[in-house]
């Protein structure tokens, strides 16, 4: 016998309230980050040792500037979703595991934003 | 909360580590060093929006001792955490659940992200113009 309301199984958010968005957005976002990091790391090697104006020029160019901007913000959700499960799993006293959630998403969203700040400023400057 | 006194699941005592089981603890542990690596593109970016002082005090810290053996523990944590993510996405489609598929998946991973990391290095190198 299943003893949800038909509401709730058409909603389909299971006991966790938010049915799979969390687990969903952890791929949609790794799926992303394959080609993102591919192409940031070979581009640092290509700039390692860079000095500010060779940095600034590579930084500037459009499609450069909009490829770092998808890697910083796909970067800081998978990162934040995955140290939030991190957290779940091995906090156990809850005040701080609900604290440090909230600290890791403030910090994500703080540093991402920053990031794509910097890349702008830079791109427009 | 009644919750609080459940014992860990594996049990860390009497649980003996794998091949697989250890390759997925450091899916996490180097998760878990990719978001404070994180930390370093966020000041190179920030610092080269700043201006060439603090840009180049970023490239002296990248370019010390230090920065590169945290650089070379990144670049190995970005490669696995890669490699064994996609591993995983493969796991996500329903396949490759076999045990001896697991293994060597694993073992493949390993290899690759050990092969990306030193070819890494040494095109790194050859790029500043040191080989």
């Amino acid at each position: 016998m299943n003893m949800r309301s038909p509401l709730s199984r058409a909603r389909g958010l299971g006991s966790a309230k938010s049915g799979t968005d969390h687990w969903w957005m952890q791929r949609l976002t790794a799926l992303a980050l394959i080609p993102l990091v591919i192409w940031f790391v070979v581009s640092m090697i290509i700039v390692t040792g860079a000095d500010h104006a060779a940095a600034v020029e590579f930084i500037s160019s459009p499609i450069n500037s909009v490829l770092l901007i998808l890697l910083i913000v796909a970067t800081f959700i998978h990162g934040q979703l995955g140290l939030t499960v991190v957290i779940e799993d091995y906090i156990h006293t809850r005040w701080l595991e609900v604290g440090l959630i909230i600290a890791v998403k403030g910090a994500a969203i703080f540093l991402g934003v920053a990031s794509v700040y910097a890349v702008i400023a830079i791109a427009l400057n | 909360m009644a919750t609080d006194n459940r014992p860990l699941s594996p049990h860390l005592q009497v649980y003996r580590p794998q091949f697989t089981s250890v390759l997925s603890i450091l899916h996490r542990i180097t998760g878990i060093g990719l978001a404070v690596g994180t930390l370093l593109l966020v000041w190179w970016l920030i610092a080269a929006a700043a201006g060439p002082t603090e840009f180049d005090a970023v490239q002296n810290f990248i370019g010390s001792i230090v920065g590169r053996i945290l650089l070379l523990a990144w670049s190995f944590a970005l490669y696995y955490h890669l490699c064994n993510g996609i591993r995983h996405l493969v796991w996500d489609a329903g396949k490759g659940f076999e045990l001896s598929t697991a293994f060597a998946s694993g073992w493949l991973v390993v290899v690759a992200a050990v092969v990306l990391t030193v070819i890494s290095w040494v095109a790194g190198y050859a790029s500043l113009g040191g080989l």
